[in-house]
Order: structure tokens, then C-alpha cells, then sequence
């Protein structure tokens, strides 16, 4: 059976099993749809918030950014896993106590302010819409390169299975399907991995065979003699200053992604909040320990196959051709010497290597069954899809909830909010497909734009809200908007070319600092002014003290004072 | 006013675990791994070495690490102040 005939059956067959779900677990009402109940077992939440996590950029290009950056690589290794160790200790608890619908739900409570909520919903929506754009684009390109359907198409094949689970299912449809995405994307990267692992090492776990064996040794010698930088010593391709920067903002930006921070509001439990983020993270922790591992083994199998060797030869290499004619391996005999050569001057590599081929590429490298290689196409798919519904489940409950219900029409029904809620995903899903098919070409810039928002707005907001009792309104408030249009301005004057089209960046960085990493500073800010606010303005009222006493005690978290 | 002491206490209690286990997790994450990269990368640890193992493998081992003990002694915690559910 040929491979295209193979992944499509894959396909069809994940999809069948996420539309069963979402229509098994179709919402009643508000409650069953924002935070399904909060019926969520404890190792399913752990399952389902490890799925929204991680997206098509962990699954299909972690590992190749980490194969170019060595040591350095660890921005996205700490970055993206640590700050779920913020969210265990610092947020999800409490959040889960105050026990409510969203985040702007809290911001708007705590500091008693529906100016506050909706900043934050406009926050919530803008963090969320940057990055599903990246996902309906993942989609389409797994279609495109699997199928050899269009990229248009796939998005619009992947907006009707979204559309068709959380439009029906809610959060309840969501987290179930998720749970299942979860099981296939893991299956998906670990089974490629261990076999690569072993052909290259005979080690079969990956984790060990990077640590143990003599490949790095091997990948370091052959990176010097190519004429690349260190593999295993830091600070080779990133200053000292920016991979701190980097790490701190992508882990705090992680604990201020509302997408994750809903997911604590869908278990029965303060202690189930807490598990669940142990789970989770454990979860995340199997794709993050192997991806490495991954980047190291492709990285070295590529180089050691094509450096130095004659290109008749090449040209026999199967995987060699289909690659090259995707454009994602590019080679190019430039000093007409018969032989290709890796280079890390510009001008004389004859190899270009994208960084999504080395999770791509693996099956076939390593010579594996094309059963495994439709696996990893529906992988893809999953990490896709899984990631996309809980985004857009928390842009258009930021507008149902929030917005809408919250500020707009408080005396809505309970069939009219689920209603508007419903309708608010469909939008959603139409306005993430219409990035998806005609993406903005900053798109990829965006993303640090994200993680710059949910670090200087989000995090510090919650954190104060739930640790410094005297913290306000005025302080809240005033942290929000100086943290924040600091990030903001800081990363359009940094990302002119891409966003306001200029020739040249307006400026280089802030201090040394680069985009990537300038949410922390804006954070910073945020932190000082909002103590600084807060101690020169009345303290908050009796009963906000009353309620932030309350979220720090996990009992009689059952019966949440939420109405609905 | 003899409960609302113990919930003083129990906050008390948790605040001061969670410092800890920050100050591991930040020792770990910006200390070993970055700050003081330079010299940890210049001890093997088998084939790679010690600065490299912590900044792909090690560090996320430890948040596991953190984020497990920390739920086991805060239902532990619960029971001893009686505010588990």
C-alpha cells in the first residue's frame, strides 16, 4: 500500500474517533461548555492540557530548532516546560478555588473592574488568535505534504472538524478529544525516535542514547569539521543575556496563556488542579526529553550522510530526492567538486537543511515501514488540531463570557449565553482559518509577541491578585497598561520590517535585549508600578479581601460561587 | 478566631514551601544551566557534559521533580490544618 493511500486511512480514522467524541460529549449548558462541568478527571486534565500545549511547532519544528542551536536549544526546552512549574505553585490552585469560567474572569473580579476584564479578554483574544493562526497553517501543511491536497484545502478540512467537536462538544468535546489527540501525537513522535535511537546507538531509549553513547562526541566532531559551532558548549548561537532573557520570558508567557490557565478551572478539585498539573507536565516531559535527543540523532544522521559525498551517489538516496523536491532539503554542488559539502559560511554550504525535516524526515532516514511515517502525519495532525480548538474554546469564551455576558448583557439567559458562546466559536474557527489560508507575513514574529503580552500583562496581574492581599484596582489597572504598551511598543519598534514595513529595524534591541525576551522587562515594570499604585491608593474593599482569603484554603471548592 | 490563626499558619506554611521550591527551581534553570553554563559545560557527565545534560534533559526532570512534591505536601498540609476536601 502506498504511503499517501496509508495516511489517509490514518486520517480518516483519528478524525472518525475525534467526531465521535465531540458528539458523545455535546454541552447542555454554560457550565458543561466553558469548563465542561468540572468533571474532568485528574490524568485526563494532565492528558488534555499536555495535547493543547503542545502544538504543531512542538511536534513537527522543536526538534530541528534544537538541532541548530546545540546547547542553546535549551530556551525552548526550559522555556516551554518550566513555567509549568509557576502555574503548579503559583496559580492553579487558587484559580481552580475562586472557581469561575475564565481569565479575564478573575482579573475582572478580583480587582472589582470591568475595565480590568476587559483588557484582559482583549488580551486573552489577542494572545490566542497569534498563535492559532501558526496552527491552521500546520494543518494545511501536513495535509499538503501527506495528501498532496492544497494547503487551502487542508486548513478548510481541519476547520470543519474543529468547528464540527467544540461548536457541539464545548470544553467538555474539547478536552475529551484531546485526550485522545494526546495518545496519538506521543505514540507518533516516540516511535520514530526509538528506532532511530537504536539504529544509530543500539540504545533504544533516546533520552539515554544522547547521554550515555558517544553521539554527541560524534555530532561535535562532525559539526567542527563541517565548520558549524559546538554542539554541547553554551552560548555559541545566542548571547549569555538573551538565553536568560528568552528562557525567563517563554516560561512566565507560558504561565500566562490562558488557553493552559482555563484548563485548571475544568477539574472537581484544588487538589485535582494540583495533580493535573503534575500529570501535565509529565506528559509534556516525554515529547520535551526526547525531542532533544531527536535533533541530536537527525542532525548528526544528515550530516554524516550527505557531508563530503559524491553527488551521483546522493542522488541514488531515496529520501534524499523526495526531500529536495519539498524544498525542505536543499543541495547545491556550488565549487563544482563532485561532492557536497556542509558549510557554516553562507557563501560555500552546499546543504541547506529546514528545520522541520528532522521530525519530518526521520521515518524515512531511518528506513522505517510507511506505516510509521502516516503515524507521524496524523501526529502532526493531532498536535494541530488539539492545540487550535482549546485556543479558539478561549478567544470566544473571552468574548461569550467576558464580553458579552459580563459587560454587555447582564441579564442574558442561560440558552441565549450558550448560544452567543456557540456562535463566538464559529466565528473564531472562520477568522483562525482565514489567517491560516492567507497567514499576515508576521505571523511567525508574532508568536514572541504572545508570550511577551501573557508575561507583562497576564502573570503578574493573576500572581498579585492571588499573593499580595493590598493589591487594587488602581495598582492592577496601572500595571496592566504600563507592562503591557511597553512590551507592545518595545516589540513594534524591534519588528518594524515585518509590521510596519520598514527597511530596517527602528531599533536593534533594549539594552542588549532581544524581542524574544523583552515580555520579562515589561513584566518587570509591571510588578513595580502596580506595588507602587496599589500602596499610594485605598486598599480594597472588605469583601475582595474576604474572597482572596477564601481561594487560598482549598475547602468547599466543590460548590463554585460562579453563576450560572 | 482560633481558625482563622491556623489558616494564618497554614499560608504561612505553604508561602515558605513554595519559596524553596522556586529557589531549586531557579537554581537549577538560570543557575546551572545559564549563569554559570560556562563552567558546568566544562565538566564531562558521560558522553555530553554536566552544563548540556541539565540544559536538555535535567532541568525539565526537575520540574517534574518540583511540581509532584509540591502536590504531595500540600495534601499532606490539607490534612494537618483540615482544609481538604
Amino acid at each position: 500500500m502506498s504511503v499517501e493511500i496509508l495516511t489517509l486511512i490514518f486520517v480518516m480514522i483519528t478524525f472518525g474517533i475525534y467526531a465521535y467524541i465531540g458528539w458523545w460529549a455535546k454541552a447542555v449548558d454554560t457550565k458543561s461548555f466553558y469548563v465542561a462541568g468540572n468533571d474532568i478527571p485528574t490524568i485526563a486534565n494532565g492528558a488534555a492540557i499536555a495535547a493543547d500545549w503542545m502544538s504543531a511547532a512542538s511536534f513537527i519544528s522543536m526538534a530541528g530548532l534544537i538541532a541548530f542551536l546545540g546547547y542553546d536549544g535549551t530556551v525552548y526546552l526550559m522555556g516551554w516546560t518550566g513555567g509549568y512549574v509557576l502555574l503548579a505553585l503559583l496559580l492553579a490552585p487558587y484559580l481552580r478555588k475562586f472557581g469561575r469560567f475564565t481569565v479575564p474572569d478573575f482579573i475582572g473580579d478580583r480587582f472589582y473592574s470591568n475595565k480590568a476584564r476587559a483588557v484582559a479578554a482583549i488580551a486573552t483574544i489577542f494572545v490566542s488568535l497569534t498563535y492559532v493562526a501558526g496552527q491552521m497553517r500546520g494543518v494545511g501543511i501536513v495535509f499538503s505534504r501527506y495528501l498532496g491536497v492544497n494547503i487551502e484545502l487542508g486548513v478548510v478540512i481541519g476547520m470543519g472538524l474543529i468547528m464540527f467537536f467544540a461548536v457541539i462538544g464545548g470544553m467538555k468535546g474539547i478536552t475529551w478529544t484531546q485526550v485522545a489527540q494526546f495518545v496519538i501525537l506521543i505514540v507518533a513522535f516516540i516511535v520514530p525516535a526509538v528506532a532511530i535511537s537504536l539504529k544509530l546507538t543500539g540504545i533504544p531509549v533516546p533520552q539515554f542514547a544522547m547521554t550515555f553513547s558517544d553521539i554527541a562526541v560524534k555530532l561535535g566532531e562532525a559539526q567542527i569539521e563541517a565548520g558549524l559551532k559546538e554542539y554541547i558548549l553554551p552560548f555559541q548561537n545566542m548571547s549569555k543575556l538573551n538565553v536568560f532573557m528568552m528562557t525567563m520570558a517563554l516560561m512566565v508567557g507560558t504561565a500566562g496563556l490562558p488557553h493552559v490557565i482555563t484548563r485548571f478551572y475544568t477539574v472537581k478539585t484544588v487538589k485535582s488542579a494540583r495533580w493535573s498539573a503534575v500529570w501535565a507536565l509529565l506528559f509534556i516531559s516525554i515529547l520535551y526529553t526526547t525531542a532533544p535527543a531527536l535533533g541530536m540523532f537527525s542532525q548528526y544522521n544528515i550530516i554524516d550522510t550527505i557531508h563530503n559525498s559524491p553527488v551521483e551517489e546522493m542522488d541514488q538516496v531515496e529520501w534524499v530526492g523526495k526531500w529536495e523536491s519539498t524544498g525542505l532539503l536543499t543541495l547545491d554542488d556550488k565549487n563544482s567538486d563532485g561532492s557536497y559539502q556542509v558549510s557554516g559560511i553562507k557563501d560555500e554550504n552546499e546543504v541547506g537543511i529546514d528545520k522541520d525535516i528532522i521530525v519530518l524526515s526521520t521515518p524515512e532516514v531511518a528506513g522505517l515501514s510507511p506505516v510509521i511515517i502516516a503515524l507521524v502525519a496524523a501526529g502532526g495532525l493531532a498536535a494541530a488540531l488539539s492545540t487550535a480548538a482549546g485556543l479558539l474554546l478561549a478567544m470566544s469564551s473571552a468574548v461569550s463570557h467576558d464580553l458579552y455576558y459580563k459587560i454587555f448583557n447582564r441579564n442574558a439567559t442561560e440558552k441565549q449565553r450558550l448560544r452567543v458562546a456557540r456562535i463566538m466559536i464559529f466565528v473564531s474557527v472562520l477568522a483562525a482559518g482565514y489567517f491560516g489560508i492567507n497567514p499576515p507575513g508576521f505571523v511567525g514574529e508574532v508568536v514572541a509577541l504572545a508570550f511577551g503580552i501573557a508575561a507583562a500583562s497576564l502573570f503578574p496581574a493573576i500572581f498579585l491578585g492571588i499573593f499580595d492581599k493590598r493589591h487594587n484596582r488602581e495598582g492592577a489597572t496601572a500595571g496592566i497598561i504600563t507592562g503591557l504598551s511597553f512590551t507592545v511598543i518595545m516589540l513594534v519598534l524591534m519588528k518594524s520590517v515585518p509590521i510596519l514595513g520598514t527597511e530596517t529595524p527602528i531599533i536593534e534591541s533594549f539594552l542588549g535585549i532581544d524581542a524574544t525576551g523583552i515580555g520579562i522587562i515589561g513584566m518587570i515594570i509591571h510588578f513595580v508600578v502596580g506595588f507602587t499604585v496599589s500602596r499610594s491608593t485605598s486598599e480594597p474593599p472588605a469583601e475582595i479581601q474576604e474572597m482572596i482569603e477564601s481561594i487560598r484554603i482549598p475547602k468547599g471548592s466543590q460548590a463554585p460561587q460562579g453563576d450560572h | 478566631m482560633e481558625e482563622n490563626k491556623d489558616m494564618k499558619e497554614y499560608w504561612k506554611k505553604n508561602v515558605a514551601l513554595i519559596r524553596n521550591l522556586l529557589i531549586i527551581w531557579a537554581s537549577v534553570s538560570y543557575g546551572v544551566v545559564i549563569i554559570f553554563g560556562d563552567f558546568f559545560s566544562k565538566i564531562d557527565f558521560f558522553g555530553v557534559n554536566v552544563g548540556f545534560w541539565f540544559a536538555h534533559q535535567g532541568s525539565i526532570i526537575t520540574f517534574v521533580c518540583i511540581v509532584a512534591y509540591y502536590a504531595w505536601r500540600l495534601d499532606r498540609l490539607d490534612k494537618e490544618y483540615g482544609v481538604e476536601e
